[in-house]
């Protein structure tokens, strides 16, 4: 029986040919952001479940004398969101380009929209027109928009850190650009969950 | 980057650097720092490992002495040992430590040693999620079992239904501890499920198709998966239940159109898959056992993959089970019984492969596979019973009676602490270089599983009888006082058992024979390092070529990884093709300092939802320093010019 303690292994592979990193899933750490998609996206799935559940239970909704949710700052913190895909889809390209100084700007902005959104997001939380503790369909608004704004808060505290770590030495390593990309991919899972969270926030009660 | 050395420079294994010289670099790079520093920055999968092992044996003995107690209480009736608040604690930590801080704990510790080695590689992927994980871990047993020590210990069992355990019916912080305990634990299990399904993906040694991957690390997949998709949904319900408790939500309050079986539904939906999630690992020990003492490759590798698969996807069609006595739809009814009934044909179809595969081979009944006879008959048992339950006229009789009791107490000692024994003799030789004493384990193994049956089969009985679960006594005139007696006897007889293998375990980590790597002439490549392993696991990477490599002919190697630097070879999700070398982590202290300050942050906000705000500061800079890049690292070579 051989072992690798043997004093005369035979060799059939040779490793150091291989590159040192890679974009997409030859990346390790791109299967360990997509087990955290996997991971959030099951806890909106049941939280949008529990809305549903909740909205079941009740009479009207949202239920009298509570209006539907204000729509303007919701609807700005929306397009935002989208249109910041435009910047991201650039930084994930220039990232896969290597082309470090467009990386560095797009990440400016990407950290700057991420501020806009921050606070667009505080006017919305403050035009729900009902609060978490009047009734369970306030718990339920509020349990969907909690979430996604500890979403999205650490996503943005995640674009400063890398935006700060892209303008030192270590934004010219491979696997920084790897980082960027990823980061990029995360920024798209942000947006995506929004929609049907926006939709059942600021929609849904003025459909049913 | 220009000043970096040229590629070729880097000292890599091969032909040219191996045997004593490679292992004094090799260990010079993976080894942890000494000293008690060292310590707490390890991120060697190994050292970890050990932990979680022997913490999770901490609690299994504390979740045991509660055991003891309520067996002690009921051994008779109109016993006054425990008064009804003291019970109701004792039965609800007793179920808490066991389930989050034994059961699934105890799987990841044997996995997180044990896949790497398995699959072949130098560290788990995501050292550092691997460490935190364990802290945090650790952080919320001891949350747990401090507040029960003053007095402030969950008292709603461990599925804390409400309304029982919402504002109103349980005021004070009792269950806010619970509900934070189980925040904590599901960010250990998440962690490791997340750093085990990448490992297990890309880490794989060359040629280790998925096809040939061991049964265990199969195992291990399937059940990572599973808790990435099921323990959201408690951690989602314990917060609800919290932000219902602390905030003043009304998720579960009925009278401003909340609904109280919300809760039951977001708790079942993790807590059904969390029995498979506690078997599966289990099932894997079975088959590697089965393979190993038959000598021969485990009968139906394919069949036993899919069986595992398919006992992950069922596990999430079948939660409303526990719900039976709610009242459901009748075609509710219909499909939670069929999907429950349908579990035993994967469950039959891997008894049947272990059967075939010891009936073929040509087994030698050592200790770990008399593990695995006791288990297959003790889990049939406990099977049985549980399909006997997915029929609602049946289970709606006993419901919350000691049948259900029993049942569980089949499946999960039966179907996962049986294996667990046995897998722990297995192993014990390539954790610690000593084997466990064989003629003990002889006498430990027939103590435990005839004491086992004499403590719970009378339960069936009892349950059939009447006996309702969580009732601090009896009065004598309904007639349970000798099958309980029975019951506590075969308990004292069980704890013993537990007890003289903890014994065997600690006199063996001194004393016991020396074990060379392989012991039991295994195949799986855990076996193809020395026992224990270097801190590097490998000298040089093995070449796989089917699923038994240390039964083949000959185990080749592949050359080329840096020496000097922590390096990982990635290859590809299906075929195992050699495709990026990575590097991995260095030790550090930040995850231990970024679970500390989540701790506060969790304790806190049982207090104050302020906390959350405040707080979440100091753990944004710890995991900031976590991440940050201390130095070029092991990647130097550059790759934009």
């Amino acid at each position: 029986m051989a072992t690798s303690a043997d004093p005369r292994p035979s060799f059939s592979t040779d490793l150091e040919p291989l590159p040192t990193h890679a974009f997409g899933h030859r990346s390790l750490t791109w299967w360990g952001i997509i087990a955290f998609f996997l991971i959030e996206g099951t806890a909106f799935v049941l939280a949008i479940a529990a809305y549903f559940y909740i909205l079941d239970k009740e009479q009207a909704w949202p239920p009298p004398p509570f209006p539907p949710p204000t729509m303007l700052a919701g609807t700005l913190f929306t397009v935002l969101l989208l249109l910041s895909e435009i910047p991201n889809t650039l930084v994930k390209l220039a990232a896969e380009t290597h082309d470090l100084p467009r990386v560095r700007r797009l990440l400016v902005i990407i950290s700057l929209i991420g501020a806009v959104l921050m606070v667009l997001r505080g006017f919305e939380l403050n035009s729900l027109n009902v609060l978490w503790y009047q009734n369970a369909y306030g718990s339920a608004v509020w349990m969907l928009m909690v979430l996604h704004t500890t979403h999205i808060a650490t996503d943005w505290f995640d674009t400063l850190v890398l935006t700060a770590l892209m303008h030192t030495d270590h934004g010219g390593e491979g696997r920084r650009f790897v980082d960027c990309s990823e980061n990029a991919i995360y920024w798209r899972f942000v947006w995506l969950i929004w929609l049907p969270i926006y939709a059942m926030v600021y929609w849904l009660p003025r459909l049913v | 980057m220009n000043e970096r050395p040229d590629p070729r420079e880097y000292l890599r294994d091969g032909p040219d650097l191996t045997g004593a010289e490679l292992d004094r670099r090799l260990t010079e790079t993976w080894r942890d720092a000494p000293g008690f520093i060292g310590w707490l920055c390890s991120v060697d999968h190994k050292s970890i490992g050990r932990r979680y092992l022997v913490t999770a044996i901490v609690f299994l003995s504390l979740g045991g002495i509660l055991a003891a107690l309520m067996r002690l209480q009921l051994s008779g009736p109109n016993h006054h040992v425990l008064s009804p608040d003291r019970y109701n604690q004792i039965f609800t930590m007793h179920g808490t430590t066991m389930m989050f801080l034994f059961a699934v704990p105890v799987m990841d510790a044997m996995a997180i040693y044990l896949v790497p080695l398995m699959i072949g590689t130098r560290n788990i992927g995501f050292p550092r999620l691997n460490a935190f994980s364990y802290w945090m871990y650790v952080a919320g047993g001891a949350l747990l079992w401090v507040a029960f020590v003053v007095n402030v210990g969950p008292d709603a069992g461990w599925f804390s239904y409400v309304p029982l355990s919402g504002p109103q019916y349980s005021p004070g912080k009792r269950v806010d501890v619970w509900a934070q305990m189980v925040t904590f634990t599901e960010i250990a299990a998440l962690s490791v499920a997340v750093s085990m399904t990448a490992t297990i993906l890309k880490q794989r040694a060359p040629g280790m198709t998925l096809a040939r991957t061991p049964l265990f690390v199969w195992a291990m997949l399937v059940v990572s998966l599973m808790v990435i998709f099921s323990m959201p949904a408690v951690a989602l319900a314990s917060s609800m239940l919290m932000s219902d408790r602390l905030v003043g939500t009304h998720f579960f309050n009925t009278y401003e159109y909340g609904d109280a079986l919300l809760w039951q539904h977001l708790f079942w939906f993790f807590g059904h898959p969390e029995v498979y999630i506690i078997f599966l690992p289990a099932t894997g020990f079975v088959s590697e056992i089965v393979g190993a003492f038959s000598g021969r490759q485990t009968f139906g590798h394919t069949a036993i993959v899919l069986a595992l698969s398919a006992t992950g996807l069922l596990a999430f069609g079948l939660w409303v089970h526990h719900m039976f006595a709610t009242g459901l739809p009748r075609m509710g009814y219909a499909f939670y019984t069929s999907a429950s009934m349908a579990v035993a044909v994967p469950a039959g179809i891997q008894i049947f492969c272990w059967i075939a595969t010891i009936w073929s081979g040509r087994p030698r009944f050592e200790v770990p596979l008399l593990w695995v006879v006791g288990f297959i008959v003790t889990f049939v048992i406990g099977g049985l019973t549980g399909v006997m339950l997915a029929s609602v006229p049946l289970d709606l009789q006993v419901h919350d009676t000691y049948f259900v009791v029993a049942h569980f107490h089949y499946v999960l000692i039966g179907g996962a602490v049986f294996p667990l024994l046995g897998a722990i003799t297995y192993w014990f030789p390539k954790m610690t270089g000593r084997m466990m004493s064989e003629s003990i384990g002889r006498w430990q193994f027939w103590l435990s599983f005839v004491s086992f049956q004499v403590a719970f089969f009378p339960m069936h009985i009892l349950g059939i009888e009447g006996m309702p679960r969580r009732v601090y006594t009896y009065p004598a005139s309904m007639g349970w006082g000798t099958l309980n007696l029975l019951s506590s006897l075969g308990a004292v007889l069980f704890a013993v058992s537990v007890v003289v293998f903890v014994i065997n375990m600690i006199v063996s980590l001194r004393s016991g024979a020396r074990a060379p790597a392989n012991p039991w002439n295994a195949p799986g490549l855990e076996w193809a390092t020395s026992s224990p392993p270097e801190p590097y696991n490998f000298a040089h990477i093995p070449v796989v070529r089917d699923s038994t490599p240390l039964w083949s002919p000959e185990l080749t190697f592949a050359r080329g990884l840096r020496v000097e630097d922590r390096e990982l070879v990635m290859t590809t999700v299906l075929e195992a093709k050699p495709d990026l070398r990575e590097p991995s982590a260095q030790p550090t202290i930040w995850p231990l300092v970024a679970a500390a300050a989540t701790t506060v942050v969790f304790i806190a906000t049982m207090f104050t939802p302020w906390a959350l705000a405040i707080g979440a500061l100091p753990v944004a800079v710890a995991l900031t320093a976590w991440f940050w890049p201390k130095d070029r690292g092991p990647e130097g070579e550059p790759v934009i010019d």
